[in-house]
């Protein structure tokens, strides 16, 4: 079995799991936010109405909250969303609600793997599409609505189809300019926006094994795009190393078999990869960055769960250290802990200097909702993860993806720009 | 549920609609149903809430639903009356939420099927035989039936009504 179907076995209380088998599988996290969270709060108000006993829930200790799409509270409507989140969790008594400007918060799936809230063999399911995040961290991990957290936080189960698993093995020398955006870019230009529907998407190979945890988790948060139930990396000592920094809770991984049946094998060779840009209005709309240099922007964004880890913010301080931004650039950490580290090693300084604006961890503008929305006819080059028509802003505004390194490259010159081409 | 269902199809023949046109990014913080309702769709047919009528049918073309997790899509549409979304393949999060939910049904249908049916076109979708007749048209076709389990939730009117063997 894959490491996808030896986890849901074990949840699901099964020797053996194939594809296409539907089971009840056990949880063991379950994660929520001030969108999803008052969604999954109406849910329980409408089965009260039924009639339904929900005086507690099946384990407040395995459930975990932050706020991250509207905060700082955008408006009233959002401070109240806030309001009615914390009285839920008061109400039944969960403790891990990370509440921004009260110490740590930030976009769920960077506090997932920064504050080890999943653990590797883990079944963690959240209301919220880029949960698939999480997999890199050895974990299955797949994104649920409003009506199934409710259920979860009800029975700590959920259905799902075991799905199959496609193995993306990653090879060669990766070049210093090529980050895991620009892989998983081609990967999802390559397979479709539909490519890996209801399947599992794992990553493999020599460059995989060499990666940073930061930039696997890259590679598993855009399996979104392609439709994928969830995205894996099988647990190493990378992954270990990583938690043992963050936690000292034990857990039990779980690899996949070395006879586990992949329903296709993908073989990519990356010496050659270009810095790859995703234009409008598809993340599967995919051109080398070179291909479009000189395109004219209004806006760099360099934010959101895919895009503002403490890797990315690295790469794009490299490029923009020295330099002074040519169009509105903004710079918006994933999480409270690492705009701090970022503080400490000088990259907020390296951003402010170059002019651009640093803010709150926040989902805002990736989602169009506020802080930094898109107007009309405007053009924006972005390290998030998704372009569709609206998507940050007006629905006739565009957003081209990329890298850090692009988006910071883009920056400078004020134009779709390669990396490569930034003279230092 | 009903399993005889008869409206109207308002058609939308593209690829790929997303959570985001379905209902956009800054009514993510609203979850008054009905306010959602006059919002669904926005993103490709602002004027979609008052051409519906309930029962109504949406039919799209491949990946329907793609994007975010937001139960709110779902909700919009069944709100404004669409019983039933009718394409090729969903996205695995709004196949789930409009069952679990349950919203309206994701109807999964062939390719040549959506070419057959035009917008506007009078149709009834029986469940129990798996099939749907295009009124307008007097014609047939095959709608892929729905797995054990998602027929038992189906029936059930959603997951909380569902008692698992």
């Amino acid at each position: 079995m894959t490491i996808t179907e030896k986890i849901l076995s074990r949840a699901a209380g099964k020797q053996r799991l194939s594809p296409g088998d539907v089971v009840f599988a056990k949880v063991d996290k379950v994660m929520m936010h001030d969108v999803s969270g008052p969604g999954v709060i109406k849910v329980f108000s409408e089965w009260e109405k039924k009639g339904i006993k929900l005086d507690h829930i099946w384990n407040p200790d395995r459930v975990w909250v932050t706020e991250d799409h509207f905060v700082p509270a955008a408006d009233r409507v959002s401070a109240e969303n806030i309001i009615t989140l914390s009285n839920f969790t008061k109400k039944y008594g969960i403790n891990k609600h990370f509440k921004y400007g009260l110490g740590q918060y930030g976009i769920c799936h960077t506090l997932s793997h920064e504050e080890a809230m999943v653990l590797p063999g883990e079944v963690y399911v959240g209301g919220d599409s880029h949960t698939n995040t999480t997999g890199a961290i050895g974990a299955f991990a797949a994104g649920l609505g409003h009506t199934d957290v409710a259920y979860v936080l009800m029975n700590g189960q959920i259905w799902f189809r075991v799905p199959e698993t496609m193995l993306f093995k990653i090879e060669g020398n990766k070049p210093a300019h090529i980050m895991a955006k620009d892989i998983i870019l081609q990967i999802i230009g390559d397979i479709g926006t539909d490519g890996a529907n209801y399947r599992a998407m794992q990553f493999a190979g020599s460059v995989v094994k060499r990666l940073t945890m930061e930039e696997r988790l890259t590679l598993t948060n855009m399996t979104t795009e392609a439709g994928a139930k969830n995205g894996i990396v099988e647990p190493d000592e990378t992954t270990h190393a990583y938690l043992r920094e963050r936690t000292d809770a034990k857990y039990s991984p779980v690899n996949g078999d070395p006879d586990a049946h992949y329903s296709e094998v993908f073989t990519y060779e990356i010496e050659r990869l270009e810095p790859t840009v995703a234009m409008p209005f598809s993340p599967g709309n995919i051109s080398a960055a070179r291909d479009l240099q000189g395109t004219e922007l209004d806006k760099a964004y360099i934010g959101s769960c895919t895009g503002a880890k403490l890797e990315d913010l690295r790469e794009a301080a490299k490029i923009l250290k020295g330099k002074k931004v040519r169009i509105r650039t903004e710079v918006l950490p994933a999480a409270q802990s690492i705009y701090m580290k970022a503080m400490r090693e000088g990259l907020i300084s390296i951003f402010m200097e170059a002019g651009a604006v640093v803010g709150p961890p926040t989902c805002g503008a990736c989602c169009g909702a506020h802080m930094g929305v898109l107007g009309k006819g405007e053009v924006c080059i972005s390290t998030t993860n998704r372009n569709f028509p609206g998507r940050m802003g007006h629905i006739e505004s565009k957003t081209f993806l990329a890298s850090p390194m692009v988006v910071a490259a883009s920056a400078v010159t004020g134009k779709i720009t390669d990396p490569r081409d930034v003279k230092n | 549920m009903n399993k005889a269902l008869k409206g109207m199809v308002h058609k939308y023949d593209r690829d790929n609609i997303d959570t985001d046109v379905i209902i956009p990014g800054p009514y993510l913080k609203i979850h008054d149903h009905k306010e959602l309702a006059m919002h669904a769709m926005e993103g490709i047919d602002p004027k979609f809430p008052e051409k519906v009528s309930q029962g109504d049918f949406l039919v799209t073309g491949k990946n329907f639903g793609c994007g975010s997790s937001r139960e709110h899509a779902p909700i919009a549409l069944s709100q404004t009356g669409i019983k039933a979304v009718l394409s090729p393949s969903f996205a695995r999060i709004f196949y789930r939420n409009a069952v679990d939910g349950g919203y309206l049904l994701p109807i999964e249908i062939d390719e040549s099927t959506v070419k057959k049916i035009s917008d506007k076109d009078e149709l009834e979708i029986n469940i129990a035989q798996d099939r749907i007749t295009n009124i307008t048209k007097n014609e047939q076709y095959p709608m892929k039936p729905f797995p054990e389990l998602i027929a038992k939730i189906i029936e059930a009117g959603g997951l909380i009504n569902y008692k698992p063997a």
